[in-house]
């Protein structure tokens, strides 16, 4: 960690300097996880060395609405629930990413005031590893306050030029108050060497309804831990996920549904395939706390298989500390079902047409739920596309 | 005017021989009817003549005019002017109807135009709701609207020679009525030869066979016109046995 200095942190010329100088210390003091903690198993963790980078940052566009967003190089910690989160809930103390997101952060801060409807979407775009010849790690922060009874689509999107070797380490914050209706979409565009560790937490107060989607098609190793945690009676979460994986990427996921009032209601669909060498991890957690009767909790992850190479392991789990719930979870991980494949060839469709059938089939659950109708066309090309390649590898190689 | 050809053909699945050898014949505009009991290869016969994987050839052959079609994947088996209407048509989550119809004419170098309008009037013919066409294939569909989907596609993708495996399980006599119809319909106006696979003689009531074949235990053990049905409907399967 030796570029992570003090001066790095000052350099930065935010005004709350000493709350991040502080986060930087106890970065400094904390080693990097391994696979030997349960929520980093799996994962490429062991590969990175924080000394091949430099604290850099991304370059952000935001489009949105007058007067509902700041950016900030400081964070605002007077009205930053992570706080709030991490003393009283978490199971977890903040690792280190979270810890150098807190010392280096550019913050966004998204504030939608009580009874407001934005109509259009708000899109953030980051662009990583802009400074050639450089690794830098670039550490974004997105704030989502949403007042209540607001309404709010908010889309964030990272992408980085091809060979850019960056580490980019997003953290998001959604607060939905009572009655708010929130949607987020992450979007992984990165180059395919591009290193990503993302955190998203929610929380969803009394009757809100808060939606994260995220869909990953970049990186090089990619993960996203996402929480949300439903603190209000009648809150309602939904979680999505589309993931695709070629070549040697590797999209790893860690979720967790945690209610914490009665009543709530949480629902999780993550859909993924792996092609190539690729690899992907999924585990989520259900967790019904005791004061949470009358919850509904559904999880489901679904994985395809499309090559002999790739690999993708599922482990969903529940922990229910009460009666009266309602939970189910549902995992699978296998090939394209082959009925379907016969079918589809059997009407005197190629294979390759076939594959790319199904695959958008399966995907297609998935994206007709996602929040910006346009960019799930987009989405679906780009899908389409990295199959595309996989065909094209398989027709030019050697029987 | 097309033949389909099957000789002495001998098939295995998983490892066990169903078919000891098989001789048939379908041309353009003939309706031939295979009967049998349950476990006689009503299935694997379809199946390995349409190119379904895990099943193997042992002996015979089986052409489409000058076509081997036995050395062609399935794909290129219906590009040849093959179809095989299933017993149990396969849900495919995400892709409509007419998305595959699409996909299907865009493979053999067929023009798509018009397939919606094709798509609607055929649906209103076969008694299939049209919303069907633009949802998920088969998903949350009845028995009778797969096999109305199923018939449905024959008209569109107008094969030479259609093996319909077991089209009469899980139909109501309302939906078997307008498939059977709609069958023989295109075996006259645009001469579909059929090979009609089949456990009951329902289907007999609306399709007019030109020949029927009694399959048990992986042979043809009689072949005859339409009162070899009426003979089997009076004793039964066990009064054939093979030879």
């Amino acid at each position: 960690m030796l570029a992570f200095t003090p001066d790095a942190v000052r350099a930065l010329g935010a005004d709350d300097v000493a709350m991040r100088l502080e986060s930087l210390v106890c970065a400094t003091a904390t080693h990097l996880p391994t696979t030997d903690e349960e929520v980093w198993r799996y994962s490429r963790i062991g590969e990175l060395d924080l000394d091949d980078f430099v604290p850099g940052r991304s370059v952000t566009t935001v489009e949105a609405p007058e007067g509902i967003v700041t950016t900030e190089a400081a964070n605002d910690h007077s009205n930053d629930h992570s706080n709030d989160h991490s003393n009283d809930h978490s199971d977890d103390p903040a690792d280190v990413f979270q810890l150098l997101n807190t010392a280096f952060a550019d913050a966004i801060v998204i504030r939608v005031p009580a009874g407001r409807i934005i109509v259009e979407p708000v899109v953030v775009t980051h662009t990583i590893g802009t400074a050639a010849h450089t690794r830098s790690a670039v550490f974004p922060r997105l704030v989502l306050e949403a007042g209540a009874d607001s309404e709010v689509t908010v889309v964030e999107q990272f992408v980085s030029p091809d060979g850019d070797r960056s580490l980019v380490v997003p953290h998001l914050e959604v607060h939905a108050a009572q009655g708010s209706r929130v949607k987020y979409l992450g979007v992984n565009l990165l180059s395919t060497t591009t290193w990503s560790l993302g955190h998203q937490r929610a929380i969803g107060e009394r009757d809100s309804t808060t939606l994260l989607a995220t869909v990953a098609l970049g990186g090089d190793y990619a993960r996203v831990r996402t929480e949300v945690r439903l603190t209000g009676q009648g809150a309602t979460t939904r979680q999505i996920a589309l993931y695709f994986a070629d070549g040697t990427q590797m999209h790893d996921f860690r979720t967790l549904q945690d209610h914490a009032a009665p009543k709530t209601n949480s629902d999780l669909l993550f859909k993924g395939a792996v092609q190539d060498h690729a690899r992907s991890v999924y585990t989520g957690l259900i967790k019904v706390r005791e004061n949470a009767k009358g919850s509904v909790a559904f999880q489901t992850n679904r994985n395809l298989t499309l090559s002999n190479g790739a690999w993708a392991e599922s482990v969903p789990n529940l922990e229910i500390e009460t009666n009266e719930v309602k939970c189910s979870h549902a995992s699978t991980v296998g090939p394209i079902d082959e009925d379907q494949r016969f079918y589809l060839e059997s009407r005197g469709i190629p294979p390759e047409v076939a594959e790319r059938l199904v695959v958008l089939g399966f995907f297609d659950e998935v994206l007709q739920q996602l929040p910006v109708g346009p960019l799930a066309t987009e989405l679906r090309a780009r899908v389409a596309a990295k199959l595309h390649n996989r065909v094209a590898a398989l027709q030019s190689s050697p029987a | 005017m097309s033949t389909l050809c099957i000789q002495g053909l001998q098939a295995s699945v998983g490892g066990k021989q169903i078919l000891h050898g098989i001789d048939l014949t379908v041309s353009s505009g003939e309706v031939h009817v295979v009967m049998g009991p349950n476990g006689a290869g009503k299935t694997t016969l379809s199946s390995v003549v349409m190119g379904k994987p895990g099943y193997k050839v042992l002996a015979g052959s089986v052409t489409l005019d000058d076509i081997d079609v036995l050395a062609l994947p399935a794909w290129q088996r219906a590009q040849a002017g093959l179809h095989l209407v299933m017993q149990y048509p396969s849900e495919v989550g995400g892709v409509s109807l007419d998305h595959v119809m699409q996909e299907a004419l865009i493979a053999r170098g067929r023009s798509i135009d018009g397939l919606d309008q094709l798509l609607g009037d055929e649906a209103v013919r076969i008694g299939l709701s049209p919303e069907l066409l633009h949802r998920s294939l088969n998903v949350d569909f009845s028995g009778g609207e797969k096999k109305r989907n199923e018939t449905l596609q024959l008209a569109v993708l107008e094969p030479r020679i259609a093996i319909l495996d077991e089209l009469d399980s899980g139909l109501d006599i309302d939906a078997l009525r307008d498939c059977a119809r709609r069958v023989e319909d295109l075996t006259n106006e645009r001469g579909m030869g059929a090979l009609v696979i089949t456990h009951y003689n329902r289907l007999l009531e609306e399709l007019h066979p030109d020949a029927i074949h009694i399959l048990v235990k992986g042979r043809i053990v009689a072949s005859g016109g339409p009162e070899l049905a009426d003979q089997l409907e009076r004793d039964g399967y066990a009064a054939f046995s093979p030879s």
